[in-house]
C-alpha cells in the first residue's frame, strides 16, 4: 500500500468538494480517477500535494502521515504531479524547467554556490544530464534549448511529465495528462504512463475523461461524484456499475439503455 | 509558424566591418582616443563648456563597454578594459575631479540596481522600497561615526575610519537582516499588494531616521549625520595622486581629498565586480532557478519541491545585503547623510535603472544604471549649468524655472513611458524576453507575408505555409 486515504473532507464555504473519500492505492500500480466534471478530482489532488488542507481525515503515504505538509516538503516524501492546465515556466527553456523539478532532491549551498565549488559544478552537470536523459525518455531530445511556452500544446504535457519525474518520485499525479489530444496521441501517451511505472517503478494516478484511455491502461479506478467516492474496481467492474452510468449520463439515459436492452 | 524565416536582414555594412578583429581593435582604439581627447581637451572657461562635457564625458563613461562588445580577442578585450578603469579613468579623474565623482556614482548605483534586480528581476517581487537597505547601511556606518551629537558620540560608541571594512560587513549582516524582516510578513504578498507593502516599508525607515532624534538621539534627526568617518588612505594612493599631478602639470590643492575619492572610485567599482560576480553566479545555480521559477508561476515552483519561503527570504536578503555594503560606502563619501537622501523617488530611479537596462539581465541593468545615473547627475546638471552660463553672458535669457535640473521627475517620466512604448523589455533584455518580442515581431511579419499573397491572389494559393 503506497497511499492510503481515509474520511478525507475538504469545503468551501457551503460547498462540500471532497467528502468523506477513502482510497487506497496500490505500490507500482496504475490507477485511475474518474469521475464527472466538478466532481472533485482535482481538489482531491491538490490536498494530496499539500496545495490545500484538508478539514479533516488522513492521508498517509509509505507509512507516513502528508497532513499539514507544505506543498515542497510533499514534494520531497516522493508524490510528484501534473496540472490541468499546464503550469510550466513559460519563460524558461525546457531543460531549465526539467532542471526546477529537481529542486527538492539538490544539496543547496550558498557558499558552494558562490564558491563554485568542485561539488557545485559536479551536481549542476549530474542535474544537467538527468533532465536531458529524462526529456529523451518522454520523447523531447535535442528540444531542451527552446523556451518552453514556443513548444507544442502535447509536448508541453510531456515536459510537465519529465519536470515531475525530475523529483525522483514514488507515485506521480497526472491530472487530465491526455486533454486535447487526439487518438494517436492519447496512445503514445497511454504507452509513455506504462513505461514510467515499468522503466522507474513509479506508482501512476491519473485523473481522465478520455475513457479509452482509463479503460485501456488503468488496473484500478475510483469514481468520485458530487465529492464523495460512489464506485472502485477494476475497469471492467466500473463499466459494468449501475451508478457509474447514472454519474455520468444520468438517471433518464440509464432507464433507457435499460429499456432499450429489453 | 516558427517554420517560415523571415528574410535574413543584410548586416549593416559598419557592423560587418566590425567583425574583423583587427577592424574592431582599430575602432576601439580610436574610439577611446577621441573621447578621451574630447574630454581632457575642451577649454573648460569656455562659454559651451556645460553642453560639450554634457556630452563628451559619458561618450568617454562608455569606452569600458564598447571594449567589451567589441569582438576582441578574450585576454585584449580583459587587459583594455582593466586598463581603461584603474588606470586611464582615474587619470583622467585626477585632471577633472568631478569626472571621478561621476565614476564613483554609477559603480554605486550600479551595485544598488544589481542588489535590486535580484529581487525584483530574478524572483519577480517588486519592491518599490529598496533605498531603506541603502539607509540602513549608510546610518550603521554613519551612527557609529559621525561627529554630530549622538547618544553614539556622547557615550564614546564611535569607532574610527579603520573600522571601515568591518562595518561593510556588518553592513551586508544588518541589511540582510532587515530583509528578512521585511520579508516575512510579505512572503504571502505578489505584484501589486507586496508593491505597496514595500513601498511602506522604505518610508517607514526613512521616518523612523527621521525621527529617532528623541527621546534618545540615535540618527540626529532631520539634520543628518554629519562628519561621518572615512576608511584609512593607502599611502600609494595620495603619492599616485601627487606623481599624476605633476605629471600633467597640474596644481593639486588638496591631494589628500583627489587620492580618496580616488579610494571611494577603487572601493565602489571592486564592490560592484563582487556584486556581479556574485549576480551572475547566483543566477546560474540552482538558486537562481528557483527564483525564476517563482517568478513564473508560484504554486508550480512550489509543488516542484521549490522551498517558497526559504527562497524568497534569500531573494530579499540578498538583495537587501548588496545595498546594505553600499550604504557604508556612501555614507562614507558622502560624509554627511540626512533622511533626505534616502527618499521614495530614490527607490524609483533605482527601479528605473532595472527597467531601462532590461530586467533580469546583469549586463543590460548595468547599462540601465549608467544610462540613469548620467541622465540624473550629469546631463540635467550640465545643462543647468549651460543655461546659467547663458545667461550670464547675456546671451540667452532663459527663466530660472526651466532650469532642468528641477525637471528631473519629468524626465525620468517621460524615459520610462518612452521605453515602455518602443522597447518594453528594456534596452538589453534578457534572453527568455527577447525571445519572446523577437517572436511577436516574427508573428506581424508572418502576417504581412500571409496577407499579401492573399491580396493578390486569393484563389491560386491555397496552402498555408507553416502549418501542418
Amino acid at each position: 500500500m503506497l497511499l492510503e486515504v481515509r474520511n478525507l473532507v475538504k469545503s468551501f464555504g457551503g460547498i462540500h468538494a471532497v467528502r468523506d473519500v477513502s482510497l487506497t492505492i496500490e505500490r507500482s500500480s496504475i490507477s485511475a480517477i474518474i469521475g464527472p466534471n466538478g466532481a472533485g478530482k482535482t481538489t482531491f489532488f491538490n490536498l494530496l500535494t499539500g496545495i490545500y488542507k484538508p478539514d479533516s481525515g488522513e492521508l498517509m503515504f509509505d507509512g507516513k502521515s502528508l497532513k499539514g505538509l507544505r506543498p515542497d516538503q510533499v514534494m520531497k516524501m516522493g508524490v510528484a504531479r501534473t496540472f490541468q492546465n499546464i503550469r510550466l515556466f513559460h519563460n524558461m527553456t525546457v531543460l531549465e524547467n526539467v532542471m526546477v523539478g529537481e529542486h527538492s532532491r539538490l544539496r543547496i549551498s550558498l557558499a558552494d554556490t558562490l564558491l563554485r565549488t568542485a561539488g557545485f559544478s559536479k551536481q549542476e552537470q549530474r542535474v544537467r544530464q538527468k533532465a536531458s536523459d529524462l526529456l529523451k525518455f518522454v520523447g523531447l531530445a535535442g528540444k531542451g534549448d527552446e523556451t518552453a511556452k514556443n513548444v507544442p500544446y502535447g509536448d508541453q504535457r510531456r515536459i510537465e511529465i519529465a519536470r515531475a519525474l525530475a523529483s525522483d518520485p514514488k507515485l506521480i499525479l497526472l491530472d487530465e495528462p491526455t486533454a486535447g489530444m487526439n487518438p494517436n496521441e492519447s496512445e503514445d501517451a497511454m504507452n509513455l504512463f506504462r513505461r514510467i511505472r515499468d522503466e522507474f517503478g513509479v506508482t501512476v494516478v491519473l485523473i481522465e475523461h478520455d475513457m479509452k484511455v482509463v479503460m485501456g491502461i488503468s488496473e484500478h479506478i475510483d469514481v468520485l461524484d458530487y465529492g464523495q467516492k460512489i464506485a472502485e474496481g477494476t475497469p471492467a467492474q466500473i463499466r459494468a456499475n449501475p451508478r457509474v452510468v447514472e454519474a455520468y449520463l444520468g438517471r433518464r439515459a440509464v432507464e433507457d439503455h435499460a429499456e432499450a436492452a429489453e | 509558424m516558427a517554420s517560415i524565416s523571415a528574410p535574413l536582414k543584410q548586416k549593416r555594412s559598419f557592423w560587418a566591418f566590425l567583425d574583423k578583429p583587427s577592424n574592431a581593435l582599430i575602432f576601439a582604439l580610436a574610439y577611446i582616443a577621441l573621447t578621451l581627447l574630447a574630454v581632457v581637451l575642451i577649454d573648460r572657461r569656455s562659454l559651451w563648456y556645460p553642453l560639450m562635457n554634457m556630452i563628451t564625458t559619458p561618450l568617454f563613461l562608455f569606452t569600458p563597454l564598447v571594449v567589451v562588445s567589441l569582438p576582441l580577442g578574450k585576454w585584449l578585450k580583459v587587459g583594455m578594459f582593466v586598463a581603461m578603469l584603474l588606470v586611464v579613468m582615474p587619470i583622467v579623474g585626477i585632471y577633472n575631479p568631478p569626472f571621478l565623482e561621476l565614476a564613483i556614482q554609477i559603480s554605486i548605483f550600479a551595485g544598488l540596481a544589481l542588489g535590486l534586480n535580484i529581487v525584483v528581476g530574478f524572483a519577480g517581487l517588486l519592491d518599490l522600497g529598496y533605498v531603506a537597505f541603502f539607509a540602513v547601511g549608510a546610518y550603521l556606518w554613519g551612527m557609529f561615526t559621525s561627529n554630530a551629537d549622538t547618544v553614539f558620540m556622547v557615550n564614546g560608541w564611535t569607532v574610527d575610519g579603520g573600522a571601515f571594512y568591518i562595518f561593510l560587513i556588518l553592513g551586508v549582516a544588518a541589511a540582510a537582516l532587515v530583509g528578512i524582516l521585511l520579508g516575512l510578513p510579505v512572503l504571502r504578498l505578489r505584484g501589486d499588494y507586496l508593491a505597496i507593502v514595500t513601498l511602506g516599508f522604505g518610508e517607514v525607515i526613512r521616518i523612523l531616521a527621521r525621527n529617532l532624534d528623541a527621546p534618545t538621539n540615535f540618527t540626529n534627526g532631520a539634520q543628518g549625520l554629519s562628519g561621518i568617518g572615512v576608511p584609512p588612505l593607502p599611502g600609494f594612493l595620495i603619492g599616485f595622486t601627487e606623481s599624476m599631478a605633476s605629471a600633467l602639470g597640474l596644481r593639486v590643492d588638496n591631494p589628500d581629498a583627489l587620492a580618496k575619492q580616488l579610494l571611494y572610485y577603487l572601493l565602489a567599482l571592486g564592490m560592484l565586480f563582487v556584486i556581479m560576480l556574485i549576480c551572475s553566479r547566483l543566477k546560474d545555480s540552482p538558486i537562481g532557478r528557483a527564483w525564476t521559477a517563482i517568478r513564473e508561476d508560484e504554486v508550480a515552483a512550489i509543488a516542484m519541491g521549490v522551498p517558497l519561503v526559504r527562497m524568497k527570504l534569500l531573494a530579499f536578503a540578498s538583495g537587501a545585503a548588496f545595498a546594505g555594503a553600499i550604504g557604508v560606502l556612501y555614507a562614507a563619501k558622502q560624509s554627511f547623510i540626512d533622511p533626505q537622501s534616502f527618499i521614495l523617488l530614490q527607490s524609483i530611479s533605482i527601479l528605473a535603472m532595472i527597467i531601462v537596462g532590461g530586467m533580469g539581465n546583469i549586463k543590460g541593468v548595468l547599462l540601465g544604471a549608467m544610462l540613469i545615473t548620467i541622465v540624473e547627475l550629469h546631463t540635467l546638471t550640465n545643462l543647468s549649468l549651460q543655461f546659467n552660463a547663458l545667461r550670464n553672458a547675456n546671451i540667452l535669457n532663459i527663466p530660472q524655472q526651466l532650469d532642468p535640473s528641477k525637471y528631473q521627475p519629468l524626465v525620468f517620466g517621460v524615459i520610462l513611458v518612452l521605453m515602455m512604448l518602443f522597447r518594453p523589455a528594456g534596452l538589453l533584455p534578457e534572453r527568455s524576453r527577447k525571445l519572446e518580442l523577437q517572436e511577436m515581431r516574427e508573428e506581424d511579419e508572418l502576417q504581412h507575408a500571409m496577407e499579401e499573397p492573399l491580396r493578390d491572389n486569393v484563389l491560386a494559393d491555397t496552402s498555408t505555409p507553416g502549418e501542418k
